[in-house]
């Protein structure tokens, strides 16, 4: 206890200088944990964006589905299974979907579109498709008539109230054929969505399709996004090999790429945060050593041993990075939480290109609690490394060579 | 039986042994016994210092042996030696060297610290130590408010708290003006009058010289004269039969 009361007082001997490591690992730390909370915070944004556009967090398919995408690779609706799914702790919805490509036809015009077949109360929890209406009504759980994304119907020259006329191959070969109204248009900021969804209730999809009682996928969403993976194990654990279950990860490798290269990017601005941290430590350490380099092989002639030496090297080491670092978190927890209330909004062309997307311009700070413990950690790592260069002075100190003027 | 503390044997500290030796202390014999009051004196250079940091363990000899209370320090490992010396050895040096941030009592404390002495019985001591050195009124003090002379008497009490065989000072007045050395001087004394306490201490000052009771001449690492009545300068041969 008196070697830490020893390095604590040893810290103040020269207060200016331990200010300023202080200060540098204070704003270090500021600037390193908001640099990694919106990074997360962007990349959650983005994941929910594009999660809640279509492909939810998890999907779960006949095996073989993904490699085939045809209803003939269609499943059996089965209320057991979605209470099973339903029942695993961070699966917060479980909606149902058929889909197929087709061909929508108005008077004059045909085009292939990707006819979807929703259960609409439940899929609006998942996608929030209610809220990308621009003209008309939502569907009815039975609803015999159509939602169309709004490129789709411009290509068609539809809108509320028309008729759209749909042909395509269903199940096992069957002709699949029929006329819809069009009971609202959809927006959507994906240009590819935008261009050919076309959506239908369930039981109207499954008629449609001749494929009664039949589902392509259940989309699922979750409570906690970092338990994604341990959700997709636990579902596919419980409904067998029959069914593949992926994740959006595994649907949208193109967006997890995108992610992993974009927090590379950022973990170089980060390594010239930590390389600042760096030497602000490691020059108070040589000047500490130069200038205590008397008294150091004093205290070894008068009777204290290297081992007691070098541990109040790494007290003062761990109290100086600890107080830069709690300073430093304490203060940018508020900022970060601010930010995550307030996010930064961005202006320009890149604004018109997020929203062109539909996404919302902003850029959020994730307050998740283990940025800041990563932080702390890291920063307390690089302390006690960089204290290895006064615990090899430490093991080379000979007092006499030392305290020699 | 007076006790023997200091016993070296023909020992000689060479630098550059392999290419140009140059011979800083030179086959040198000390015998010291308990509650003598030493002082070492000799021209700069002349080895004072090196033969104090033989017998004081913070270097070790290229020849012969050092015995301190019958234990052969040359023999020790550098981690027993650090041991022995907080045990066995009281250092007071030149530039006084106490901790800057510890106060004048915490600085004789730490030396009980590092010898894992309770804290009553550490307590106990330094009530005693500060009354010793005449210093009780200044022990919450830092050694930056303190004069010389009271630092150099703080870094006796440190030297003392460890309770060791003998006290080895190297020049401990020469940073003191004429008034704090002679007081300084009237400590050693009554601490080694009264507590039998042995000092051997480096010096160029005439007036240390005056008042210590053995004095001991070194010249190019060589002991050209001892005021002692024993002869400490004992042919190398006589030692080893």
């Amino acid at each position: 206890m008196w070697i830490i009361k020893l390095a604590w007082k040893n810290l103040w001997r020269n207060r200016s200088r331990t200010l300023i490591t202080v200060a540098a690992i204070f704003f270090a730390v500021i600037l390193s944990t908001i640099a990694e909370s919106l990074k997360q915070g962007v990349f959650e944004n983005l994941v929910k964006n594009v999660v809640s556009f279509y492909t939810g967090y998890i999907q779960v398919h006949k095996s073989g589905y993904q490699d085939e995408q045809i209803l003939d690779n269609s499943f059996e609706q089965n209320p057991t299974i979605e209470a099973t799914i339903y029942r695993k702790s961070n699966i917060s919805t479980v909606t149902p979907r058929l889909e197929a490509f087709g061909l929508a036809s108005s008077e004059d015009l045909t085009k292939g579109c990707l006819i979807t077949g929703i259960s609409p109360e439940k899929e609006n929890k998942i996608t929030a498709l209610k809220s990308r209406l621009v003209s008309g009504h939502y569907l009815d759980n039975d609803d015999r008539s159509v939602l169309l994304a709004e490129g789709l119907a411009e290509r068609l020259k539809l809108g509320t109230g028309d008729t759209v006329i749909l042909i395509g191959q269903g199940y096992h070969g069957a002709t699949a054929a029929g006329k819809y109204p069009v009971k609202g248009i959809l927006k959507f900021g994906s240009p590819q969505l935008n261009d050919k969804v076309l959506y239908m209730s369930l039981p109207a999809t499954q008629e449609f399709f001749s494929a009664e009682g039949m589902v392509t996928s259940y989309i699922l969403s979750i409570r906690t996004e970092k338990e994604l993976n341990a959700s997709a194990e636990a579902v596919k654990k419980a409904i067998g090999k029959n069914y593949e279950v992926m994740t959006w990860e595994e649907l949208l490798p193109d967006i997890k790429q995108h992610i992993a290269a974009d927090s590379n990017n950022m973990k170089v601005v980060q390594g010239v945060l930590y390389l600042l941290i760096c030497f602000g430590i490691f020059s108070t350490m040589l000047m500490m050593m130069l200038e205590r380099k008397f008294e150091l092989g004093m205290l070894v002639a008068i009777g204290m041993k290297k081992s007691r030496l070098i541990l109040l090297f790494i007290a003062e080491s761990v109290l100086t990075v600890l107080t830069g670092c709690l300073t430093g978190i304490l203060a940018s927890v508020p900022l970060i939480f601010y930010l995550n209330k307030h996010p930064i909004r961005i202006g320009g062309d890149t604004a018109k290109a997020y929203e062109r997307f539909g996404f919302e311009a902003i850029f959020p700070t994730s307050t998740d609690s283990s940025i800041f413990v990563y932080q702390a950690l890291v920063v307390l790592l690089i302390g006690l490394g960089l204290s290895l260069y006064p615990i090899a002075k430490v093991m080379q100190l000979k007092p006499v060579t030392a305290m020699k003027k | 039986m007076e006790k023997t503390v200091i016993d070296a044997h023909n020992i000689s500290k060479i630098y550059n042994p392999e290419t140009i030796p140059v011979y800083a202390v030179n086959n040198v014999h000390l015998h010291l016994l308990e509650g003598e009051f030493t002082a070492l004196v000799g021209p700069s250079g002349s080895g004072k210092t090196t033969l104090l940091n033989l017998i004081g363990g913070l270097d070790k000899p290229n020849e012969g042996n050092i015995y301190i209370n019958g234990t052969d320090i040359t023999k020790l490992s550098a981690g027993k030696l650090i041991d022995f010396r907080l045990h066995n050895i009281g250092f007071v040096f030149q530039s006084f060297n106490l901790i800057p941030v510890l106060t004048a009592k915490e600085n004789a404390e730490f030396i009980m610290l590092l010898q894992g002495i309770k804290k009553s019985e550490r307590e106990k001591r330094l009530q005693q130590l500060f009354k010793e050195i005449g210093l009780e009124d200044k022990t919450d003090i830092r050694p930056s408010q303190l004069s010389g002379g009271q630092q150099q008497r703080v870094a006796v009490a440190r030297a003392l708290a460890s309770r060791p065989h003998f006290i080895l000072a190297d020049e401990p007045t020469a940073n003191l003006d004429s008034v704090s050395a002679s007081n300084l001087l009237d400590l050693m004394e009554k601490l080694n009058r009264e507590e039998n306490m042995t000092f051997l201490f480096s010096t160029h000052d005439q007036r240390v010289i005056e008042r210590a009771r053995r004095v001991i001449t070194l010249v190019d690492g060589r002991i050209a004269s001892d005021s002692a009545a024993v002869p400490t300068s004992i042919p190398h041969e006589q030692v080893v039969t």
